[in-house]
């Protein structure tokens, strides 16, 4: 038996998700990324002497629209504290988050690995502001802050220690992002750090309930890095206890270069934060009615939409599974079945070429579907050519790929470019004769009861015809022909 | 031309401007001149705003002149206690880790005075951060009390109290957190009041202690302390801590009189160890209350004792988080070492910061860390509830509850200074109004017979401004102690 079957991982996800406000969660600066250092604050969020921070309510509302996605229960009175420790990149030597009251309690996120359900218990989601950046000077020693970031609010998500794999961490984290992208609280984006997860990793002898001496892990930026360092501390956990060794309680960093962790310096995580209430912010009051009101507005949530896309649309468990894997691209398919209302049809083309021209253009995180390169509607057209007989699915291959660089309608296309499907029995007998006067070999091996011929055949008409010909009237007309009819 | 208006009041010097017998320039430049001759011997000053003072006063003669004053303090020559931001004028706290910081934002009391049309003529000495009740925490030097400059003009806010008490300012802004307002008014033979908490804004205000502080006026006497109050008062969407409640006209609560009033007495805040003098003035000021027609009665407030504890608690642990920010960073003085950040801090904080603000952030440290809370940061909290408990019973039966300010009068210079837990106690009578929020003033009520004031503190139910003003301008009108001035400059007893 080895090691990695002796022990069990237990593992618990902290997610902090930066919000899409437009303003920061305390003073009314862009909470918007990317902008020349510290273009982004003001005298609050720079925490100068003797201002104060008034709340941003659109924080509240995300939150709870997260809590409600999550089956948490939603606080009517929760506390804002202050968490004290000193570095540069913390404007007022304390952040402003939740400690002992949170605003969502408890919940639970459905997930799926290998085919199998499970349902992973959430402890509870709160508020707070980020932190600003530090910018250590690779030649000199200077460092410098741009506070940007500074005041930009944050959810943090903390699941309960139900997780048993890293491919079921992996899952945990991608159920999330898909969810907090639906509810259009937060990009989703982790090499930018719009997304982060920190991991509580143990493990204990399998069949054993105590838990384990745990790890938190930090520094991984990527869903991939998660999963590879979650994985390499249960090998370093089993490896330790095995060799009759302890684990000592303490925080590690991932490095994705090396494929470690690495203990961070004890100094840097023994802190006492010394919570308290922020006595600048009064109890948050969470009314039923506020509740009632981010509950109208909420989108249809991941779950729902897949169980409609089978039961109204008739699509397949896989093509609803993927197509509802992000907003962005079930609200494409159905703006597109809206055109063209053949929801197979679409679904093949979104998963198929849609996807593929995606990635080739490097736009999988793009949030809105208008950044997208071909319009919904003029998709729909294109299927609806097909579906009327006036080219051919080949033919719309090519459609597609210029409408993809250029923009253009694919009627537009078909015309300007002469790939309007011929249809007319006249040229395709003609190019038939061509073609059975060219073969006379393969004609006779055919009648001989070579029936495999047929696609031969099919094949070199549709060359004759530059692929313009209707291919079901080609497969018929060649059937007559070659039985001698 | 200084005779004529030699010692007027607010509400004097405004119907004279408006008359056109006076000019704000006139009346900045003699305040000016008299901060100026008393600059050495009463430090009430930290910065004197000189230029941008006579730029406000131009200004504002311009508008009476057209007959469109601002408001009601057009042309009035105001001080600030350095707590409070003053955009472009220099916000030191009295600490030099701020000597030389400009706020680019003013305080939202601050720009409420400057749309009432005041003039700003600087901003006054306190104890740093205000922390203390003396002034001789300040990182520039103590004020001294006009009434003897040998002795302390009381803290925090002690270069507001001599600046009005010495007329280098018709009126100032405090800021109170356990009687910071209060008893330098007292000391100095002035009225200083400090409002509800959540009354008067505190956007701008650099903070002590968040739940307890609250920027209040000093006057010559209660109505232009009610004038001022009605300046400052309400809510403000830049602290949420603010009230959204109307401002009743402070103005027309002071006819009220004392007839019917129900006064209470509570026996705590007649110790043992209080000056003799004091207590009979304070006694003499109930006599005169009742005459007047107010019922007297006893009540007691039980948890009193334990009040200058729980402060102490509350007060350092939120200091402690607050005055995290000063971290040679982003503006203030910063002191570079061996070029690691750890002591870069250090040392930062270290030179920046003087021994009170030291003790208290090591204090309130202490009391927030883990296995320390509860035994000390929640139970004071609790006590915080017993008091406001306290009171809230006493209110239901009392309008207001009268008290001696504090325990004695202005103590010697450096009395004290090597004894914190001596000073801390001269806070004893004004310490629970801050825990419980109330508003309460402090308006002189007699002299000792070192020949220095004395404070009666009025207190009100939470809002209550109107009856405590109310109170204290029929104690006033029936007397004269506040027309008693301190003796010229050079003067000590």
């Amino acid at each position: 038996m080895s090691a990695g079957d002796r022990f069990e991982p237990v593992i618990g996800l902290e997610v902090h998700a930066e919000l899409l406000t437009a303003s920061k969660i305390f003073c009314g600066c862009s909470a918007s990324f990317g902008a020349p250092p510290n273009q982004h604050t003001c005298p609050v969020c720079l925490g100068m002497p003797g201002v104060l921070p008034v709340l941003n309510r659109r924080v509240v509302e995300f939150a709870i629209r997260a809590g409600l996605a999550i089956r948490c229960a939603i606080a009517p009175r929760s506390r804002w504290a202050r968490k004290n420790y000193f570095y540069p990149d913390l404007a007022k030597g304390y952040q402003i988050s939740q400690y002992e009251l949170p605003i969502c309690v408890g919940g639970h996120l459905d997930i799926v690995v290998d085919g199998v359900a499970k349902r992973v218990r959430l402890t509870r989601i709160h508020m707070e502001e980020d932190t600003g950046k530090n910018i250590h000077d690779a030649h000199g020693s200077e460092s410098l802050v741009d506070f940007n970031r500074c005041g930009v609010p944050l959810l943090e998500i903390v699941s309960e220690p139900d997780l048993a794999s890293p491919a079921e961490a992996g899952a945990y984290l991608r159920t999330l992002r898909t969810l907090v992208r639906y509810l259009e609280i937060c990009d989703g984006n982790m090499e930018e750090g719009s997304f982060r997860c920190d991991a509580n990793v143990s493990v204990r002898a399998r069949g054993t309930t105590a838990l384990g001496v745990k790890v938190e892990v930090k520094n991984m930026n990527s869903f991939r890095a998660v999963e590879k360092a979650i994985a390499y501390e249960i090998a370093r956990h089993a490896r330790v206890l095995e060799e009759g060794g302890t684990i000592v309680q303490e925080t590690r960093l991932w490095d994705a270069d090396r494929e470690e962790t690495r203990p961070m310096r004890s100094k840097e995580s023994a802190h006492d934060y010394r919570y308290f209430p922020d006595p600048d912010l009064p109890p948050l009051v969470v009314s039923e009615a506020l509740v009632a009101e981010v509950r109208r507005a909420m989108p249809e949530l991941p779950d729902a939409r897949r169980t409609r896309f089978v039961a109204a649309l008739k699509l397949p468990e896989y093509d609803a599974e993927v197509l509802t894997s992000r907003r962005d691209l079930a609200d494409y398919f159905e703006a597109v079945v809206a055109a063209h209302p053949n929801a197979k049809a679409v679904s093949n083309w979104v998963m198929g070429d849609v996807l593929r021209l995606l990635k080739e253009r490097k736009l999988d995180d793009a949030l809105t579907i208008t950044d997208w390169p071909v319009a919904a509607a003029h998709l729909g057209e294109l299927i609806a050519l097909i579906d009327e007989g006036a080219i051919s699915g080949k033919i719309a291959k090519t459609v597609f790929e210029e409408m993809g660089t250029s923009g253009g309608t694919p009627r537009a296309i078909v015309a300007a470019r002469g790939l309007t499907q011929v249809s007319d029995e006249g040229p395709i007998v003609a190019a038939i004769d061509q073609v059975l006067a060219a073969h006379p070999d393969k004609v006779a091996e055919f009648r001989a009861g070579k029936d495999k011929l047929l696609g031969f055949f099919v094949g070199q008409v549709m060359k004759a015809t530059a692929g313009k010909a209707n291919p079901p009237l080609v497969n018929r007309l060649l059937t007559e022909k070659l039985r001698g009819e | 031309m200084t005779a004529a208006f030699d010692q007027p009041t607010i509400t004097d010097a405004a119907r004279r401007l408006r008359a056109g017998e006076l000019s704000a320039t006139e009346l900045t430049r003699a305040a000016l001149a008299r901060a100026a001759a008393r600059a050495a011997d009463l430090h009430a000053f930290i910065t004197v705003a000189e230029e941008a003072a006579l730029r406000d006063a131009a200004a504002s003669d311009a508008r009476l002149r057209a007959g469109k004053p601002a408001g009601a303090l057009e042309g009035i020559p105001i001080a600030i206690k350095d707590v409070i931001a003053t955009a472009g004028i220099r916000t030191t706290a009295g600490s030099r880790i701020l000597a030389d910081f400009v706020p680019p934002y003013d305080a939202t009391v601050t720009a409420r005075l400057r749309a009432a049309g005041a003039v700003i003529v600087g901003k006054t000495n306190c104890d740093e951060f205000a922390m203390g009740s003396s002034n001789e925490n300040s990182a520039f030097g103590p004020a001294r009390n006009p009434w003897d400059v040998t002795r302390v003009p009381g803290g925090s806010s002690g270069g507001s109290a001599v600046a009005v008490a010495a007329s280098l300012a018709l009126g100032s802004l405090g800021t109170d957190t356990g009687g910071s307002i209060r008893l330098p008014a007292s000391y100095c033979g002035v009225v200083g009041m400090k409002p509800t908490y959540g009354r008067v804004s505190r956007y701008g205000v650099i903070a002590y202690a968040s739940s307890l502080d609250q920027v209040g006026p000093f006057a010559r006497d209660v109505t232009d302390c009610a004038l001022l109050l009605g300046v400052l008062a309400g809510h403000d969407a830049r602290d949420s801590t603010s009230v959204e409640r109307a401002v009743p006209d402070y103005g027309d609560a002071l006819a009220g009189g004392a007839k019917g009033l129900r006064i209470a007495i509570p026996g705590e805040y007649f110790v043992e160890g209080m000056e003799p003098d004091v207590e009979r003035a304070v006694q003499s000021a109930v006599e005169t209350l009742g005459g007047l027609g107010a019922q007297i009665g006893s009540v007691s407030l039980p948890h009193t004792e334990y009040a200058v504890s729980a402060y102490y608690v509350v007060a350092t642990a939120e200091a402690s988080s607050n005055l995290a920010r000063y971290d040679g960073v982003r503006y203030g003085s910063r002191v570079d070492g061996d070029g690691t950040l750890l002591e870069m801090y250090r040392r930062t904080r270290a030179a920046g910061f003087g021994d009170e603000v030291k003790r208290r952030i090591m204090l309130g440290t202490y009391a927030l860390s883990a296995g320390y809370y509860d035994a000390y940061y929640l139970k004071a909290q609790r006590v915080r509830t017993l008091i406001l408990n306290d009171f809230a019973r006493v209110f239901q039966d009392a309008d207001v509850i009268v008290t001696p300010t504090a325990p004695t009068t202005a103590f010697r210079l450096g009395e004290k200074v090597a004894d914190p837990l001596q000073m801390y106690l001269s806070d004893i009578f004004t310490i629970s109004v801050n825990l419980a929020g109330l508003p309460a003033i402090s308006l002189p009520c007699g002299i000792d017979a070192a020949g220095l004031p004395i404070g009666l503190q009025i207190i009100g139910p939470p809002f209550g401004e109107e009856l405590v003003l109310r109170a204290a301008r029929a104690y006033e009108a029936a007397t004269d102690w506040h027309t008693r001035r301190p003796p010229a400059p050079g003067g000590s007893r």
